[in-house]
């Protein structure tokens, strides 16, 4: 029951979904499908969401390091839920969207959400700023390759960049600054992408493929979970 | 707390609570207090993430803890909403959907929708001791669902699109040597450049994959491609780190511009 009931589920479930791309009727049973998954996915925020509750009231009673930042979580969790679950100060009625304007849930997301998180990604430019100082050497011939590219393609974006070389007359123009990093962009950067997706598509497909086969079942735990 | 501590938060906390005043009263709108509020509390996170600069400290924690709080509730929210009531709830009342006021799909297989409600109820058997192991059936529809869609999916776009875009012409507009040699065009979309291009493109993608293939040892014509694969790869790299610290360092002027437009209003 613990191991072969969910084998026999993921070979069924992969198997219906890719025989629904080669058999038309089975269209509709595999869209189905793909709706079950978005809803189960739902239960999974449900899941983490528990998880978080649990993890910080356990870490509130035991008094662990930094618990009094818990209650921070907490309240921050408990206030967004109930803005967006019972649509606190939406203008609308209940049919009216969760992330409209004058919501409670809205002024949240604006004021909280957004704020942090462009912050938390933007204070990534100062740690990539100290990491290409040391990444940054030419050492040899793959970082010099490295360096310049880099280097082109910031370069490229700046107006600085389009002043170093304005004066390249326009028949030459791949030479001016921006144009070389949009070429580099598209020709080897692309070559190099394009490389390595097809590296990751055949990874996918082969692991999709023991996946569904039972031959990868490290995702089932061990026995005694 | 210590005293300097004390003082630091007393310090900041009036500053804020001048700056939500000082933009109450200046603030045009319906609610001009509630706006000022908002937006002093919006630079008030921005500052306590960037003072992890300085080192870790109890104003960043504090951002940091309600950043998971409500992150992990603004994608509860939005699922609910989205995914339940929009998906789930059409198909499987009408009386619920009538509720909820949305509009109720008819269908022969509804009663299919119990299904990912059940599996659902048994993913959140996780959070039990004893039934924990009831989650794996869940777990196991979405690793066969990913690994179902994935197969098709990633050969289609990852594999045969990506190969059947390498296959181009490397002759674009191809007259004769007279007139290559006559028109020679260095401009970014030229005859010249643009084959040039394709060259590279098809050998880059060629080299990159040899580079990938570890059976065979790595000597000879094929060491040699190899090597130009980790050109190919380096300048890959290379393109992609510059690309990746220039969107950092628009997020951090966009932020800036918040700080000094928004909340200081020094720039218009």
């Amino acid at each position: 029951m613990k191991r072969l009931v969910p084998l026999i589920i993921t070979f069924v479930v992969g198997t219906v979904l890719i025989l629904s791309v080669f058999i038309p009727p089975m269209e509709g049973l595999g869209e189905n499908f793909t709706l079950f998954f978005d809803i189960i996915a739902v239960f999974a925020f449900f899941l983490g969401g528990g998880n978080l509750v649990r993890v910080h009231f356990q870490k509130m009673s035991r008094k662990s390091d930094d618990w009094e930042f818990s209650i921070v979580t907490l309240v921050g969790f408990f206030v967004m839920l109930a803005a967006g679950l019972f649509k606190i100060g939406n203008p609308g009625d209940i049919a009216s969207s969760v992330t409209a304007d004058g919501s409670l849930f809205q002024a949240i997301y604006r004021s909280v959400f957004v704020p942090l998180s462009s912050t938390m990604y933007a204070l990534l430019a100062f740690f990539v700023a100290s990491a290409s100082y040391r990444a940054f050497r030419a050492k040899n011939r793959e970082a010099t390759l490295l360096l310049v590219a880099a280097f082109i393609i910031l370069l490229g974006s700046t107006p600085f960049g389009t002043m170093l070389t304005s004066w390249v007359p326009e028949s030459w123009s791949i030479f001016q600054i921006p144009n070389l990093a949009v070429w580099l962009m598209s020709s080897p950067n692309l070559a190099g992408q394009r490389a390595i997706i097809i590296g990751i598509g055949l990874g996918v497909v082969s692991i999709s493929l023991r996946l569904i086969l039972g031959l990868e079942r490290t995702y089932l735990g061990d026995d005694n979970a | 707390m210590k005293k300097t501590s004390m003082v630091v938060f007393a310090t900041i906390a009036s500053l804020f609570l001048l700056s939500w005043i000082v933009k109450g009263m200046f603030s045009e709108g319906s609610s001009p207090y509630l706006d000022g509020f908002l937006v002093t509390l919006a630079a008030f996170l921005t500052l306590a993430i960037m003072s992890f600069l300085y080192k870790d400290n109890p104003y960043y924690k504090f951002a940091e803890h309600l950043f998971v709080g409500v992150s992990a509730a603004y994608a509860m929210c939005l699922g609910f909403w989205s995914t339940i009531v929009g998906n789930l709830i059409p198909r499987l009342s009408s009386t619920v959907s009538d509720f909820f006021q949305v509009n109720y799909i008819e269908g022969d297989y509804n009663i299919f929708f119990v299904i990912p409600i059940i599996f659902g109820i048994l993913l959140l058997m996780r959070l039990s001791p004893k039934a924990g192991w009831l989650s794996r059936w869940p777990l196991a529809f979405i690793v066969g669902t990913t690994a179902g869609l994935n197969f098709v999916r990633y050969l289609r776009s990852d594999f045969i699109n990506q190969i059947n875009s390498t296959i181009i012409p490397l002759l674009i507009d191809w007259n004769g040597f007279g007139d290559f040699f006559s028109n020679m065009n260095f401009s970014a979309t030229g005859q010249l450049v643009m084959m040039f291009s394709n060259l590279v493109i098809f050998v880059g993608v060629v080299c990159g994959i040899i580079y990938f293939y570890f059976s065979k040892e790595h000597t000879g014509w094929f060491g040699r491609a190899s090597k130009v694969g980790i050109w190919i790869l380096m300048i890959t790299f290379g393109a992609s780190f510059g690309y990746t610290v220039m969107g950092r360092i628009s997020l951090l002027v966009g932020r800036i511009t918040f700080l000094f437009k928004d909340w200081l209003e020094i720039i218009s």
